[in-house]
This record gives C-alpha cells, sequence and structure tokens, in this order.
C-alpha cells in the first residue's frame, strides 16, 4: 500500500471548525450562508392548490390541503445539515410537522419500507422508513422564523437533518410508499442511495 | 459492473491566470475517463497531519481531449482550496482527485438543440466544456451564450469565446455589469427578462438551457425562461454562492 497522500504546503484552515470540528462530517466545511442548489426553475405553487398527499403502500390515502395542513400539531427543530456539495449548516432552525404525526393518519402496508418523496418541478427522492420515523424527518414551512422562501424549497420541503441534504426534498408535495427502495432523481445520477453524511455516501458506490 | 468512483492522483501539468482571480489547472490522469461536459471533479487536500478539505470544480475542458482536464478556479479570497489551488499549487505537484460527477447539468452534441447558455461569473466554466465539445465535435447546433461579468477584465476565456463565436451557429452576449470601456457596444447591466427574451428568441422555445453562476442571477434566469415560454424541465441549473439577504 502506497503511503498516505500529503498536499504539498497544505496545512487548512482548520481553525474555522475550531470546537464545533466534531459536527461537521468529513469532507465537509462550515458555511454561515445558506446556499441554494436546484436541478431547475424554482416551481411557484398557489397555496388554494397545494395539497400533501401520503399512498402507495398504505390502507387508505391521506391528502391535506395547505390550511389543514398548518392545522396538524408542528414543531420547531434546530438541526446541523449537510450538502453533498461540502457544506454544513450548524443550528438551522426550522418549524414543520414530524413525519411521525403524517404517519398516524395512515395505516401502512406491511410490505412498505421505503418512500419516494415527490414535489413540483418533477424531482423525487427515495429514503427508507427507517430513516423518517422516530423523529428523524419532517415536512418544514418555516425557517429561521419566517414562512419558508421558494429557492429553499417553500411552500414545504423535507427536511431529514441525519442525510446529505439532497434527501430533504423542496416543494415536496406527497409521499409514495413503496415495497422496494429505488433511486430518486439524483440517486438515478450518480449520488449515493442512502447519503449518510457521517460514512461520506456520497456517489453510487462509496 | 460499474467501478466506485475512487481517488487517483494528478500530476498538475500547468496553471494559467486567466483573470486576476481565476486560474486554470491543467491535470494530468493517470486514471482518465472521458467526462460529459458540465461535469465537475472533486478536489481534496491531505495536511501532513490528515486534516482533509474537499471542494467541487467545474471541468473547462472538452471531452476530446484524453488524459487530462482542465480545471478552471476562481479564488474566493476566505476560501481554503481555492487559495491553495492560486497560492501554493505549481507545475508538478500532486492533487488527488475524483471524478467525473454529475449527470444532470450535462450537455453533449448527441443531446441536440438549440442550445442556450446562460453564465455568470465563474459560472461560464462547465458551459465553457459545453462549448468546447461543440466545436471539437463539429457539431453545427445553433447555440448563444449570455454571459455576465462585472468588467471586461473578470471575462474568463475572453479571447477563445471570441474566436469561437466567429463559427457556425454561436453567437455569444456579453453584459458588463460594474462598468464598461469606452465604446462598449455590449449588455451593461444585470441579466433580466428582456435581455434574455432579446437573446433566445432567435432559438425558439425549443431550445433546452443551461445557466450557471450566483443564485440570484440563476433564479433570474431561470424565472425569466419559464416566463418566456421555456418549458422547465429543458432548464438545468447549477448555482453556487449565498442567497444574499
Amino acid at each position: 500500500m502506497p503511503e498516505r497522500f500529503v498536499s504539498r504546503g497544505f496545512t487548512g484552515k482548520r481553525e474555522r471548525a475550531g470546537a464545533q470540528a466534531g459536527r461537521v462530517p468529513p469532507g465537509q466545511h462550515l458555511t454561515n450562508d445558506f446556499p441554494v442548489l436546484s436541478a431547475g426553475p424554482t416551481p411557484r405553487t398557489d397555496l388554494g392548490r397545494w395539497t400533501f398527499t401520503i399512498d402507495g403502500l398504505v390502507k387508505a390515502s391521506v391528502s391535506w390541503t395547505w390550511e389543514d395542513f398548518q392545522r396538524l400539531p408542528a414543531q420547531g427543530f434546530v438541526k446541523d445539515i449537510s450538502c453533498v456539495t461540502k457544506w454544513t449548516k450548524l443550528d438551522t432552525s426550522w418549524r414543520g410537522v414530524s413525519m411521525d404525526t403524517l404517519f398516524e393518519h395512515v395505516e401502512l402496508d406491511p410490505r412498505a419500507v421505503a418512500l419516494v418523496a415527490w414535489c413540483d418541478g418533477g424531482y423525487t427522492t427515495n429514503l427508507l422508513l427507517s430513516d423518517v420515523l422516530n423523529g428523524q424527518a419532517f415536512v418544514a414551512y418555516e425557517h429561521d422564523g419566517k414562512p419558508l422562501a421558494p429557492e429553499h424549497g417553500g411552500p414545504a420541503r423535507l427536511v431529514v437533518p441525519h442525510l446529505y441534504f439532497w434527501k430533504s426534498a423542496k416543494w415536496v408535495r406527497g409521499l409514495r410508499l413503496v415495497d422496494k427502495d429505488a433511486p430518486g432523481f439524483w440517486e438515478s445520477l450518480g449520488y449515493h442511495i442512502r447519503g449518510d453524511p457521517w460514512k461520506e455516501q456520497r456517489y453510487t458506490d462509496d | 459492473m460499474r467501478r466506485p468512483l475512487g481517488w487517483q492522483i494528478a500530476t498538475v501539468k500547468a496553471i494559467a491566470q486567466e483573470t486576476a482571480h481565476v486560474k486554470t489547472v491543467t491535470l494530468a490522469l493517470p486514471d482518465w475517463t472521458a467526462h460529459r461536459p458540465g461535469q465537475h471533479y472533486d478536489v481534496r487536500l491531505t495536511a501532513a497531519d490528515g486534516y482533509q478539505a474537499q471542494r467541487s470544480y467545474s471541468i473547462a475542458s472538452p471531452p476530446e481531449r484524453a488524459g487530462e482536464v482542465d480545471l478552471t478556479v476562481e479564488r474566493i479570497p476566505d476560501g481554503e482550496v481555492s487559495t491553495y489551488v492560486h497560492d501554493v499549487l505549481a507545475a508538478g505537484d500532486g492533487v488527488e482527485v475524483r471524478g467525473p460527477i454529475g449527470g444532470y447539468f450535462v450537455w453533449e452534441a448527441s443531446t441536440g438543440g438549440p442550445l442556450l447558455l446562460v453564465a455568470g461569473g465563474s459560472g461560464v466554466v462547465p458551459l465553457m466544456a459545453m462549448l468546447r465539445h461543440r466545436a471539437a465535435a463539429g457539431a453545427k447546433i445553433p447555440a448563444r451564450l449570455l454571459y455576465s461579468s462585472r468588467t471586461l477584465e473578470d471575462v474568463i476565456f475572453r479571447q477563445e469565446l471570441d474566436s469561437l463565436a466567429s463559427r457556425d451557429g454561436l453567437a455569444i452576449f456579453h453584459t458588463l455589469t460594474r462598468g464598461q470601456p469606452k465604446g462598449w457596444t455590449g449588455y451593461a447591466r444585470r441579466i433580466d427578462q428582456p435581455m434574455l427574451a432579446e437573446v433566445s428568441r432567435p432559438l425558439g422555445t425549443a431550445a433546452v438551457a443551461f445557466i450557471c453562476g450566483p443564485t440570484a442571477l440563476v433564479e433570474t434566469a431561470a424565472n425569466a425562461l419559464v416566463q418566456l415560454g421555456l418549458p422547465q424541465e429543458r432548464i438545468r441549473t447549477e448555482r453556487f454562492g449565498p442567497t444574499g439577504t
């Protein structure tokens, strides 16, 4: 085995991470901005026509209007987020509905193991049920105390903070329960099926 | 069976100063794979004690150039990897990279067109790979580039763009937002919908659009193209930088 490669003359700006270094996954660096990354134009959805649906492998599908969705029990939460493009942002503040709360409204078919989140604009991403239950995932509609801006996924987006942020689908409109964890949009284009930042699961075979 | 995307040690073949803040690093790759124009490489730096930093940089060169890639890098003043690339890296050095990466913001001559490219600042880099590929492949697909820079001195690849624009079917439009030389006849404002309407009109709404640059520019341009009737699934974007206020 060759010795570990060392970049000549590189020391790094590690002081930026400082005491927070333990919160930054491998290969990531801290940012105070909130960069915007999307594959296409920002969709605009009239809240009067917005719905959020859970269907697929459930006994009966359920759908909420925007008004109904606002009446669901919501919670504030503060999480660190990591984007596969290498930035990590600490202590981001959100308000939304926990996936656990949403799933109280459906009866899951025992065959359901994963879900496909689908969105305005055609984006999809796949998530294992084991990655979204027990307080791990939310549908958020506020960021930093304000309605979620369209370029950040408003009116509502998934927030699944323990996975790379492409899993936190913007402009989310529904969850379809499925019996097989099949790749979504980025997962079909070379990105990892699960995307755990602490395991640095960036690309397909990482 | 697909190979995992492994790290390899590339060798810096040359470094060229493009503008005051932008350099192109030519890397010779021991395990070269032809990329798709628009793709990027990840660069990983390792300090003697094992500390590492990674960033992604777009490929500027066309896939027709075998065995090597050009990564064109803007120096970010408080950056970590771009400052190393600009201030330390020299010809002959090794650099750990993996790629090519990215499967959506890509265009090949076989994709067809017409092709509408919109760039802000160093966002021109992946679009340059597309234009160089278009030229190398001898494609006659109608193409237009609208490129926003602060000043004429900040225009990356200026001379090459000029010479590419003399070829069949490619038109290039510059806008300079911070200052214009005497006698400037190009645009002199931030990209807006009327500008995009003028530039894109001859291509019609069958065009496929690639927009790369700072978030505000990409948001404006993508929204404007939707307004102008381009189907959203034919508008592909890549963004960098903060959202601003």
